[in-house]
């Protein structure tokens, strides 16, 4: 598969200078168009730090980031990007908020105002996806967390984006909620195909979810373990249960434990 | 507790103050021009009603004019306080070092400049009343979230469209807050410029009823800015819960 998002010997201190705090220490990672990939590790190892960095939010200090093939050298310009915690703006209802993007994001923003409605049939159609059928005119403090999260994932994909970055989308959600949210989220990504980088501390869910899961090192963040999700898609709950799975996950958990107790603890140093 | 109580509790309490007021003036025999009690002052205020309105109403004319003013300046240097770190760092020190310099110093000047009237009043209220919506507006503005500062940034959204699509809305219950201690500023502000230098205006008309041993004239003034005090309070709340519902949900809050 072609390469969209190239990493390549990517190191970043903190701050930008030499005597910061190295976050990240030469990475390597190419991720094909459309592939789903998940990012696991120990707190404060660097994941998000790695999300800052692709989208080109903050800049590396060694190495490059390309994607699309062009090096990035600013903030990218058209990513959805939903994070733990609701990032949604409480002025405006759940429709409007869904609509954010169209507002910011070339060629829509151009012709937002004059084609309004035609984009509200759009957020309103990816609404009924998630079952949020009627729940457009509702103001975001009226939904529970786990609808809030499926107001994010609209917002982060209205725009159709190329590149999908999730930092803990589903992590402040009760068990339940939180595995109905991957069904979401994987029948959104089959249907709409994003390059997708998922970062978590579930490790069920970033196999259940990823073609791939990578283990990052403690905090300077390296991968040190990629695993292969081999299971067809549509994935159900069953998957979850399954021998397979069931050690390819115990084996995920060994390895970041073992980079935990490598490392003294990271706990608290997340940004 | 019963709804209706509950609202009527804050007259209730105006009322007890009132009652104790003249209980305290009737038992301990105290002289009225030393401590009118409430009645008194309520006669005051119907036989003086012509001419205290018309003072009141300078008084409201001059606080509005100030308010406005330093709604307008204040809101506007918050959103560049707030919005740019390089203009914070260097303007707050004087900023501060100006709201620490008391008003009523500055109206014997201020009248130099502008001659007695209206104006010097306008002005003092303006600057008693700027500084708190400056300061809350910058942190409003300041204080946006880092991970929905990303998510806007990532999508190509300039500095610009940031402050106009996240910063502002979000910094206005900020604003709000302001508004309803910077309106109290903006009476105090200009009742002390009439009361230094003014021939109209409730701070003039109490200042002269004290000079003049007429105890009950001045408090009936004073009543008045309370109550145009309360009433602007009330109005401000009414306009934020309108346009900002989304910040006060659940709250109920029962002045008025």
């Amino acid at each position: 598969m072609k390469p969209f998002v190239e990493i390549d010997q990517v190191s970043l201190r903190y701050g930008g200078e030499a005597d910061g705090l190295l976050a990240l220490d030469r990475v390597d990672l190419t991720i094909g168009k459309g592939d789903f990939v998940s990012i696991v590790g120990p707190s404060g190892c660097g994941k998000s730090t790695l999300l800052k960095a692709v989208t080109g939010l903050w800049p590396v200090t060694g190495g490059e980031v390309r994607v699309a093939g062009s090096r990035v050298r600013g903030p990218l310009k058209f990513v959805g990007m939903a994070f733990q915690n609701s990032t949604l703006l409480p002025w405006r209802n759940t429709l409007e908020n869904v609509l954010l993007p169209l507002e910011i994001v070339e060629p829509h923003c151009s012709r937002f105002r004059s084609h309004r409605r035609e984009y509200e049939e759009i957020a309103l159609e990816l609404l009924n996806t998630v079952g949020l059928h009627g729940f457009a005119t509702k103001d975001i403090w009226e939904l529970s967390g786990g609808m809030q999260q499926r107001v994010q994932l609209c917002r982060a994909l209205i725009h159709e984006p190329s590149l999908l970055i999730l930092d803990e989308p589903f992590g402040a959600l009760d068990a339940f909620t939180r595995e109905e949210l991957w069904d979401v989220l994987q029948e959104l990504c089959m249907e709409r195909k994003p390059t997708v980088v998922l970062v978590t501390h579930d490790l069920r869910e970033a196999a259940y979810l990823a073609d791939r899961v990578l283990v990052m090192s403690a905090r300077p963040g390296r991968f040190i373990l990629e695993h292969k999700v081999a299971a067809d898609r549509p994935r159900s709950l069953d998957l979850t249960y399954d021998h397979d799975f069931v050690d390819m996950v115990r084996e995920l958990r060994e390895h970041i434990s073992s980079a935990r107790t490598a490392a003294p603890d990271m706990e608290g140093t997340n940004r | 507790m019963n709804k209706l109580l509950y609202q009527a509790l804050p007259w209730l309490v105006i009322v007890g103050m009132f009652v104790l007021w003249e209980l305290i003036v009737r038992l301990f025999g105290i002289p009225s021009f030393f401590l009118p009690p409430p009645s008194d002052v309520f006669v005051t205020l119907w036989t003086q009603l012509g001419p205290i309105t018309e003072h009141a109403l300078i008084t409201l004319y001059e606080t509005l004019g100030g308010f406005a003013l330093a709604t307008v300046v204040g809101a506007a240097l918050g959103v560049a306080l707030g919005a740019s770190p390089l203009v914070h760092h260097s303007t707050y020190p004087m900023l501060i070092g100006f709201n620490t310099v008391p008003k009523s110093a500055l109206v014997p000047i201020i009248v130099m400049w502008f001659g007695i009237g209206v104006v010097p009043a306008i002005v003092t209220s303006f600057m008693i009343s700027f500084f708190p919506i400056v300061v809350n507006v910058a942190t409003g503005i300041a204080t946006v979230e880092p991970e929905l500062q990303d998510v806007l940034r990532s999508l190509g959204a300039s500095k610009r469209v940031i402050l106009r699509k996240v910063s502002i809305p979000r910094s206005l219950p900020y604003l709000f807050a302001a508004l309803k201690v910077a309106i109290t500023f903006a009476f105090v502000g200009a009742i002390v410029s009439e009361i230094i230098a003014a021939n109209s205006g409730i701070g003039h008309l109490t200042s002269v009823a004290s000079a003049e041993l007429d105890s009950s004239l001045a408090f009936a003034g004073l009543l008045v800015i309370s109550a145009m005090g309360v009433g602007m309070y009330v109005v401000m709340e009414r306009i934020e819960r309108r346009t900002t519902r989304w910040s006060v949900r659940g709250v109920d809050v029962v002045v008025g």
